[in-house]
């Protein structure tokens, strides 16, 4: 897991079953200095996230699981939490 | 596993049902000689009670999380399964 910051939407049209009423939000992976930490890239959101959120995301198939543990679709990176804080004493 | 120090703590009032009760610690993954070793990340203390600075243990793999949580709904990747007292690896100075 690890945490972004929403820089974005993403609408898409057509698209695979089970990704159907997904929200996909463009995050911005960020190490615990919120600085960036690789490339941006699209997440589905499960917890109403909007842009310029601080995040949590899980990538691989626990995004998938995240969305859906009956019917994992076809997802590898999922929003899982909104950050109210980040402590680093 | 990874050797990872804890740096510190994420509070989420708004998360997946999967995370409620359960504390997320930002940790740094290290190298054998205790230093930063590639970005940090978020993963789930369950039962190690970590703390920041700590050494620690995390484990990166899902289905392990969810044989060792039993629970196979769970979205976690990452895992703290151990807080380390020592790591002896010959050959490099000791740093405890």
């Amino acid at each position: 897991m690890y945490l972004g910051k929403v820089i974005g939407t993403v609408v898409c049209e057509r698209k695979y079953e089970g990704l159907e009423g997904r929200r996909f939000l463009v995050v911005q992976p960020l190490d615990h200095r919120r600085e960036p930490s690789g490339p941006p890239e699209v997440a589905v959101d499960t917890v109403s996230a909007s842009p310029g959120t601080l995040v949590y995301l899980v990538g691989s198939r626990e995004a998938a699981i995240a969305v859906s543990a009956s019917q994992p679709p076809p997802v590898d990176s999922a929003i899982v939490g909104i950050v109210d804080s980040v402590d680093l004493p | 596993m990874n050797l990872c120090q804890v740096l510190g703590t994420v509070t989420a009032t708004e998360k997946h049902p999967a995370f409620a009760g359960r504390r997320l610690m930002v940790v740094q993954p290290l190298d054998e000689a205790k230093q930063p070793a590639g970005k940090s990340f978020i993963a789930v203390d369950e039962r190690c009670q970590s703390g920041p600075g700590d050494l620690v243990l995390v484990m990166r793999e899902g289905n392990g999380v969810r044989q060792l949580l039993r629970d196979k709904t769970l979205p976690i990747r990452s895992l703290i399964v151990a807080v380390v007292d020592e790591v002896d690896v010959p050959g490099l100075p000791e740093v405890t």
